[in-house]
């Protein structure tokens, strides 16, 4: 495959640094890596051995010429060859060439690829820069060709012509090493090595070195496949072994120039030139499938259908029809591994009426976005809704089709996300994707959608809409993004707006006029929002009523002044006395000790059980249910009586 | 715009430079002397004079440089050794063969390569595995080799295209077809898996981004998303390999067009090889430099009018 001589550059992307030991032996867990590993070790200990072991065939001018061009038999495994010399016994010998040729060539590129790539890496600067320079000339030089001059003057010097080789691929060596190093010198040991007097020889080869061992190899397997492609090539066009001597490259020009009379003659040592590349290449693709979490989203999740939970909290089982959105006994679980089921969301329960605006809050890690997201049926990877119904206007969204889904978002109900700006498709004018959207749901024309866009950027007071239209999202700034992400979300006419977090990448004072924007909107509309956040302001300023969320479960939800004047869970009350909007002057800014357990590792009983100041045994002893403590609020505590009484 | 276009045809000059500079110290460092190694030991001594005068060895190295330089910038490579033809004219003669075989290989790679990048992407599964499969063994399969197999197959088994030769389009357009087919596919193997292979990663990494996330919130088509969205952005990542494609298809028409006796440049650096014949490869490695150069500068100016945050506004 001399033609397709391409250094993926995913490859040197994408590879972590290999955690030696553990790395090693995951890799010695891949049959694969091991079946490679044994082939190509065999074929090594062929190149060493076979010459001595048969010692007549190198210099072997002719065999029996009676018996020429035979097909396998059991005299001759593999038959014999033009001149009557068993193929076998040829095929052996010529191993010896090929893995002298390979390795020569390999020397060369790990002698100049890796300490280059170490230098360039580590030190950076214009050591870098030259470095760098100089590879990206190498990459435009025409390898083969320059390996033919070389070999015009220097005739048939294997030598001269692996070496040369190997100075030019080099530079793919380089490269990745540098990269796989880059992050590594960012690390505090290295700093702390170098700051502790040890010599920079020192830190990098003891330190530096083990942790891009596993790009290195992956990256020179690829390259030893190159090599080996180059070795055999040149070997076939005759360049780089004398006649009788036989070599794999060489055979197959020999049984190519009796194609006709005997096809045979090409199969034997092309598999053996396929099968040594596909190892290499099989090998590097092992080394960097144990280096890299393969983590590939499925482009629709799984969903499932579920009804409501029997542990669900009883007083929550009765559905509000008057709700516009009505979430009961939500359950997600992501596949984690194989057979292992993680719940991420447990048994939430909430309404959303139209025209009011509820808040979704609690720290990262607490399930609020797949929560929201759960209900647009997009969660992300092997999430799924394991059990609960999502109501949306009287019909359970979780029970619905895809296609059914799909006429629901973006249109009934839109969302608008935390980093506006990625938001977009980088390579389409904003005004082109936000056409598309309103077609979809509109069913406009191209011409009658453009103008629709620039009514619909009017609407969320952007300045300048046919300018804006024109724009691609790197060329917006934070706040005109979110405003063109708004105008995207109300191209359908949204019943219910999600918003994730959408003021967190913003300025403070742009933070002001969205959530300004929000409730300007929502006058005009009746839209209902659900508003995920974990900034008190937020809520403080938008929210009728609060949600609170805690390691998957809702442990307080009331309306937001009620919540404000009296938490009934002792999360909540932590949570607002940690809120740095409320903290004054010199005052130190209390925080929640420890932090929010991961799901699959939530305790028995109360899930805060570990960080509250109130637990009591009572506390872990099994699941607490949500309990009415007022007026339209719940909560999840068994011990609101005292919390009143402390405040 | 422009200017990232001389930046790289500069780069492109050095890189002439020292490919040149290069071919002379080989020349320097070849053991005894240049122009006995390329006669041979038997030749008459007046031979010998006439092969290093040509070769201008009898001047200071430094001297013998920029006396090459010189002639080369004016489009002159001197004479070829053994067959005194100039070596302007021999690979100019063989410039469109060459040619053929190259934008016919490119034309299947992006073609088939994207087509199954973006398949196995998608479909995952059973469907995926095996364009992956696919994508290893054209990794594996060395194009000299395979070439050897499709005469075998197509030319001597079956009799449906000829085993080797070129027809020039000018003589039958369906002839020079037909003499394409199977070097251009032996050719292409390995590219197509390349690309497929790149392809299939930046689908995967495009289709699990934020902007198609929220492509899918606004209930966009799924054709859409997969073509429109996702794919316009993969191929940004596809269209930076190219640069390398092109330079593994330069080396590949050595191979190739000696497999099917195409009268090409690759298969003319292999007979200047054979025959140490020195100016005719330097010609030809500052040929192929020269295409390297250009082409990279096209692709560069592709991707920045392609991905808008390049663009200069």
């Amino acid at each position: 495959m001399s033609t397709g001589a391409v250094p993926v550059d995913g490859l040197a992307g994408t590879v972590r640094t290999a955690n030696s030991p553990r790395f090693f032996r995951r890799l010695v867990r891949q049959r694969l890596a091991l079946v490679c590993l044994v082939y190509l070790a065999i074929v090594v200990l062929l190149g060493i051995i076979a010459p001595l072991a048969l010692p007549g065939i190198s210099n072997e001018q002719a065999g029996n010429l009676l018996a020429v061009r035979q097909g396998p038999s059991a005299a001759h495994l593999l038959g014999t060859d033009t001149l009557g010399r068993d193929v076998l016994e040829r095929l052996l010998v010529g191993t010896r060439i090929t893995v002298v040729g390979v390795a020569e060539a390999l020397v060369v590129i790990l002698l100049l690829g890796v300490p280059v790539g170490l230098v360039a890496g580590y030190f950076g600067g214009w050591l870098d820069r030259i470095a760098m320079w100089l590879a990206d000339l190498s990459f435009a030089v025409p390898g083969i060709v320059v390996v033919l001059m070389v070999l015009s003057v220097f005739p048939e010097s294997m030598f001269a012509a692996m070496v040369t080789y190997g100075v030019l691929v080099a530079p793919m060596l380089t490269r990745v090493v540098r990269a796989a190093v880059l992050p590594v010198r960012q690390e505090l040991y290295i700093s702390a090595a170098q700051a502790s007097g040890l010599s920079r020889t020192y830190v990098i080869s003891r330190h530096v070195l083990p942790r891009v061992a596993g790009p290195i190899v992956v990256q020179a397997s690829f390259l030893a496949a190159l090599a080996l492609l180059a070795q055999t090539g040149l070997a076939f066009l005759g360049l780089l072994v004398r006649a009788p001597s036989p070599s794999w490259g060489g055979m197959v020009a020999d049984g190519a120039n009796v194609i006709i009379l005997q096809p045979w003659l090409i199969w034997p040592p092309g598999i053996a030139i396929a099968l040594t590349i596909l190892a290499l290449g099989l090998l590097g693709d092992s080394v960097r499938d144990a280096l890299t979490e393969t983590w590939a989203p499925p482009v629709h999740s799984v969903r499932h259908r579920g009804g409501l939970t029997r542990g669900a909290s009883p007083i929550e089982q009765v559905r509000d029809l008057s709700a516009l959105l009505s979430v009961r006994g939500l359950r997600i679980e992501f596949t984690s591994g194989p057979g292992r089921d993680v719940c991420a969301v447990d048994d939430v329960t909430f309404d959303v009426y139209a025209s009011e605006t509820v808040g979704l809050i609690g720290e990262s890690g607490c399930g609020k976005t797949a929560t929201a997201m759960s209900v647009l049926g997009l969660l992300p990877g092997t999430g799924r809704v394991k059990a609960g119904a999502i109501y949306f206007e009287g019909r359970d969204l979780t029970a619905l089709r895809e296609a059914e889904l799909h006429s629901i978002r973006g249109g009934a109900i839109a969302l608008v996300s935390q980093e506006p700006m990625v938001s977009f498709n980088p390579t389409l004018r904003v005004g082109t994707q936000l056409a598309e959207v309103v077609r979809r749901h509109t069913g406009l024309t191209r011409a009658a959608a453009r103008s629709r866009v620039l009514e619909l950027f009017r609407r969320v007071h952007l300045p300048a809409p046919e300018v804006v239209a024109r724009r691609y999202p790197h060329e917006l700034s934070g706040g005109m993004a979110q405003r063109v992400a708004l105008a995207r979300a109300l191209a359908g006419e949204p019943k219910l707006l999600i918003a994730d977090e959408p003021t967190t990448a913003l300025d403070v004072t742009v933070q002001a006029e969205i959530l300004e924007l929000f409730r300007e909107l929502q006058r005009e509309s009746r839209m209902a929002i659900l508003l995920i956040t974990h900034d008190w302001g937020v809520v403080a300023d938008i929210c009728d009523r609060a949600i609170v969320l805690y390691a998957g479960q809702i442990v307080e939800r009331a309306p937001l002044l009620a919540m404000f004047r009296e938490p009934m869970h002792p999360y909540t009350k932590a949570l607002l006395a940690a809120n740095p909007h409320g903290a004054h002057g010199k005052q130190v800014l209390p925080s929640i000790p420890g932090v929010v357990p991961p799901p699959g590792q939530w305790p028995q009983g109360c899930h805060f059980y570990d960080r509250c100041s109130y637990a009591t045994s009572a506390c872990g002893q099994g699941p607490i249910s949500l309990q009415a403590v007022g007026e339209g609020r719940v909560s999840r505590c068994i011990h609101t009586d005292r919390l009143t009484v402390a405040q | 715009m422009m200017r990232v276009a001389v930046r790289r045809l500069l780069t492109g000059v050095v890189l002439l430079f020292v490919v040149s500079g290069v071919s002379f110290i080989l020349l320097a460092l070849t053991p005894g002397d240049a122009a006995r190694a390329i006669v041979g030991i038997d030749a008459s001594h007046s031979e010998y004079e006439r092969v290093r005068q040509q070769l201008g060895l009898d001047l200071p190295l430094p001297d013998q440089y920029w006396r090459w330089l010189w002639q080369a910038v004016h489009g002159n490579f001197g004479a070829s050794v053994v067959t005194q033809q100039p070596v302007r004219e021999a690979i100019d003669q063989r410039l469109s063969v060459t040619a053929s075989l190259i934008v016919g290989s490119l034309l299947v790679i992006l073609v088939l390569g994207v087509a199954f990048g973006v398949f196995s992407a998608v479909r995952g599964g059973v469907a995926g595995k095996l364009v992956d499969a696919f994508a290893l063994g054209a990794f594996a399969v060395p194009a000299f080799w395979l070439g050897e197999v499709l005469i075998t197959v197509f030319a001597v088994k079956l009799h449906w295209l000829p085993a080797i030769g070129y027809v020039p389009f000018a003589q039958s357009p369906m002839g020079w077809l037909e003499s394409l087919v199977l070097p251009v596919l032996a050719l292409a193997a390995g590219g197509v898996a390349a690309i497929a292979r790149q392809t299939r990663e930046a689908m995967l990494e495009a289709l699990g981004s934020e902007y198609v996330r929220m492509a899918r919130a606004t209930g966009i088509s799924r054709g859409s998303i997969l073509f429109r969205h996702a794919f316009r952005n993969a191929a940004l990542r596809v269209v930076t390999v190219l640069g390398w494609i092109f330079v593994g298809l330069l080396g590949g028409t050595v191979f190739v067009e000696s497999v099917f006796g195409l009268p090409g440049m690759g298969g003319l650096a292999v007979t200047a090889a054979t025959d140490h014949d020195v100016p005719l490869i330097q010609g030809v490695v500052v040929y192929f430099t020269l295409l390297v150069v250009v082409v990279n500068a096209l692709i560069d100016l592709l991707y920045r009018w392609l991905d808008p945050r390049l663009r200069v506004g």
